[in-house]
């Protein structure tokens, strides 16, 4: 078999939830594992062997939940769009689950990352909170995730609900280069990124080492958490499927 | 105990302790939450077919 006809049928299952099921059940602690590991990791070293900031001190310990929860935030919108385009385009079922639960996770994240920013920034700016363009493009992406979710769950038709949020998400896009260069096209309070591909981070090995180590933690931990998710959502789709009867009830 | 002189030291976090914490303490409630509603969905989902499955069998 060619390689695009391999691509093309490994592309074709993730069209069908039973596929889906089954393998994801064995992917589930290869993802968990690690994530659960490299977590623990990241967290002793960041709270506890990290050294402590020459200007912040110890309040800069929150950056070890704050800049994964943010990256992460901003990694889920562009795959909610993306799983959504694909509904969109191929009709694929299992995007749809996928985008559909993409909202949820990607709001706790953003969530995460806005409230620990204000507690970061009281005792570094001394307020909880500026009108800037960072931490409003961040409030916006939390509002895109809530106006999906919202949507969503207005509309009783799945397929309908699903194409709608897609096109929002899709729409929605246009904020993630925001946050992104809101740091350096507007002046802001917000320190810039913390890590960029091509450049070394200005700050010592000690501290971004836990910190790259608990972005990786973060994104395998929403891995997961969303294959947790779909998986509950097939059960909900396919309750009438004898496949799935036969695996639940004998187990 | 690390960066720190004493178990003291690390909770104080040289003063800044209630912010890392509350921060913390924010990401595990969040997170925790998220851990819990997967399971509460997965349980639904079942029980729904569960049900589905009984009633199919006693209509033979």
């Amino acid at each position: 078999m060619s390689f695009k006809a391999k691509f093309k049928r490994w592309f074709h299952s993730w069209a069908s939830p039973k596929w889906f099921f089954e393998k994801s059940e064995r992917w589930l602690p290869w993802l968990g594992v690690p994530a659960l590991s490299l977590l623990a990791i990241g967290l002793v070293w960041g709270l506890i062997f990290a050294p402590e900031d020459y200007q912040q001190g110890n309040s800069f310990r929150i950056i070890y939940l704050h800049v994964p929860a943010a990256i992460l935030s901003q990694s889920i919108f562009m795959m909610m769009a993306v799983a959504g385009a694909i509904n969109l385009i191929w009709r694929i079922k299992l995007a749809d689950m996928a985008a559909k639960h993409c909202a949820p996770i990607g709001a706790s994240f953003a969530f995460i990352a806005l409230a620990t920013g204000a507690i970061w920034g009281k005792p570094t700016w001394g307020t909880w909170w500026v009108w800037d363009a960072r931490l409003t493009s961040m409030l916006i992406l939390l509002f895109l995730y809530l106006g999906v979710i919202a949507l969503y769950s207005a509309i009783d038709n799945r397929e309908t609900a699903g194409r709608s949020t897609a096109i929002l998400s899709l729409v929605g896009l246009v904020n993630i280069p925001i946050i992104k260069y809101s740091v350096e096209l507007w002046n802001t309070l917000h320190q810039p990124a913390t890590f960029k591909l091509t450049e070394k981070p200005s700050m010592p090995a000690e501290m971004w080492v836990p910190l790259l180590i608990m972005v990786i933690g973060f994104y395998l931990f929403f891995g997961w958490i969303l294959f947790k998710r779909m998986r509950a959502e097939v059960i909900e789709r396919e309750f009438k499927a004898k496949w799935l009867q036969k695996k639940l009830i004998e187990n | 105990m690390g960066e720190f002189e004493s178990f003291q030291a690390f909770i104080e976090m040289g003063g800044h302790g209630l912010y890392v914490w509350l921060a913390y303490a924010v990401g595990a409630v969040v997170i925790g939450g998220n851990i819990w509603w997967v399971g509460r969905i997965r349980k639904l989902a079942e029980q729904r077919l569960r049900k589905y499955v009984r009633r199919q069998e006693l209509e033979g």
